[in-house]
């Protein structure tokens, strides 16, 4: 019953994203199906999962996004283009964008197609705190530290492209 | 989930505790507002409000009724849903983050039940992270209450904050993970029952109930505490609203109740940070030579220890300039707390504290 009222404004709210002509409803709409999807979590008995889903995405992520939205200010998207047309006669990057959304949507419906339609969990469902960080730290360890390696790369491209070009010393 | 309510009386008893918790917030903002023009007029050296009631007492309803006769204020070029929303989302998260919190052991009140009640609203096994995560939340509302208004105080007041508070929930967080090393575990109640034991001074002697984190972990709890109050964006970390240059930053649009929602809020995160930290650093509601019977009372004096704190520092200290804010946050703030997770880890080891 909770399964289908959570799935159910997920699932709506991240169709109400795309369809939103303000960015501001669309940053609330996806937080809302964040919070969906953290109660489908608690509802898969993984309580860590789903703090951890508001936390670091609802909590932190998306504010972020929102401060963007804010700062550009940007009350209702500017298209250069008629909107009525159809998305294969828009200037070259949407026409792209229309194609992955078709492969999108044919992998989508392939991927549904071929799943059985009841699968049982084998192994039993990592809940617990001390359950979840031994398996990160010894069978997914390697995967653990390419990742973590990854973010600091990332974190080093943004210091670099946050300093300014005219002091050469790093000194503001 | 249903076979923990094994009598009715019991599910009765849950539910008033949770609506006793509900009405004692609300309560506490206003005795904290009335606290807050006391304690700020004796630091002033003046008598602060004693017209209404003995010594002032009724003077926060007094405030209530002027705020609910106010008339409802909308700028022409407010996003309506928005700015109708931001109060609500301030409010429920200040009220829901409460939930969680254990403030006192076992009790039958006084033998009306036939099994020991769990003084809380809810026990999550991860309720450090709900408060966290909950408290997370509370940031849109000052945010979207920002942009709604569409003016520019309330934007740059609403663009502050959430910086601020992304900044501060770093070190908050990092602060949170020392003491969960120390307690082994991640609900409050485990956290604050490990607290219950005994302190050993130097292996001269041992005092019961003192197992305090604060002890172990001094740094933490400052660090916890000054995030905290930058959390609710109270003075010496008030920019949000700072008044010389923003108004009233980000509820300048604001009036009459959904500005009284505001207020409420921020008086009851400040409640919520101040029983958090009690739980995990100040021992909960355990106090040497005190029965565990008493432990709500212990409780709230050790919360009311916290807040005066908070008001006594608004009143007392200068507010920060808002790139020392930053500075402070990134570089002090976040590699101390940094540092204070690695040496707990490494004493917990070590010792096996």
């Amino acid at each position: 019953m909770l399964f289908y009222l959570f799935g159910a404004v997920a699932v709506i709210a991240s169709l109400l994203v795309i369809a939103q002509r303000n960015p501001v409803y669309s940053v609330l709409l996806l937080i809302t199906s964040f919070g969906a999807l953290s109660g489908l979590y608690v509802l898969l008995d993984a309580p860590f999962a789903a703090s951890i889903q508001i936390i670091v995405y609802a909590g932190a992520i998306m504010v972020l996004f929102l401060f963007v939205v804010m700062l550009l200010n940007a009350p209702h998207e500017d298209t250069d283009f008629d909107e009525r047309t159809h998305p294969m006669l828009r200037p070259g990057p949407m026409r792209f964008g229309a194609l992955l959304a078709v492969a999108l949507i044919a992998e989508l419906a392939w991927a549904l197609a071929r799943s059985s339609p009841l699968t049982t969990f084998t192994n039993t469902p990592v809940t617990s705190i001390q359950a979840l960080g031994r398996t990160l730290f010894t069978d997914y360890a390697f995967q653990f530290e390419v990742t973590s390696v990854l973010i600091l790369v990332a974190m080093v491209g943004a210091v670099v492209m946050a300093r300014r070009e005219d002091a050469p010393g790093g000194k503001r | 989930m249903f076979n923990a309510i094994s009598s009715n009386s019991f599910f009765i008893a849950q539910i008033g505790i949770a609506a006793v918790v509900w009405f004692l917030l609300q309560i506490s903002a206003a005795v904290m507002v009335y606290f807050e023009r006391k304690v700020c007029a004796w630091l002033q050296q003046r008598v602060g409000p004693n017209r209404v009631g003995k010594a002032g007492v009724l003077q926060p309803i007094a405030d209530v009724v002027k705020l609910l006769f106010k008339e409802e204020l909308r700028p022409a070029a407010a996003d309506p849903l928005l700015f109708a929303l931001a109060p609500i989302i301030s409010a429920t998260a200040a009220f829901a983050a409460f939930a969680v919190v254990p403030f006192g052991g076992y009790t039958t009140l006084l033998g009306l039940l036939t099994e020991p009640l769990p003084l809380h609203v809810a026990d999550v096994n991860v309720a450090v992270l709900v408060v966290f995560a909950i408290t997370s939340m509370g940031v849109y509302g000052i945010v979207l209450a920002g942009w709604s208004s569409n003016s520019k105080y309330s934007l740059l007041g609403g663009l502050r904050s959430s910086a601020q508070m992304i900044s501060y929930e770093l070190s908050y967080g990092m602060a949170l993970a020392a003491v969960l090393l120390l307690g082994n575990s991640m609900s409050l109640r485990d956290i604050v029952n490990v607290q219950g034991g005994d302190l050993n001074v130097f292996g001269l002697f041992s005092i019961p109930h003192f197992r305090w984190f604060l002890f172990f972990n001094p740094l933490g709890f400052l660090i916890f505490f000054t995030a905290g109050v930058a959390e609710t964006n109270r003075a010496p970390f008030d920019f949000p609203e700072a008044e010389q240059e923003l108004v009233a930053g980000y509820h300048t649009e604001y009036s009459s109740m959904s500005f009284g929602m505001f207020f409420l809020a921020e008086y009851i995160n400040m409640v919520t940070v101040s029983a958090v930290a009690v739980d995990l650093f100040l021992g909960g509601w355990f106090f040497p030579g005190i029965p565990e019977s008493l432990g709500w009372l212990v409780f709230l004096v050790k919360i009311s220890v916290l807040l005066f704190f908070y008001l006594w520092m608004r009143w007392s200290l200068p507010r920060y300039r808002y790139d020392q804010l930053m500075a402070f946050g990134w570089k002090v703030m976040l590699p101390a707390s940094v540092l204070n997770v690695i040496a707990t880890a490494a004493a917990v080891l070590y010792f096996g504290l």
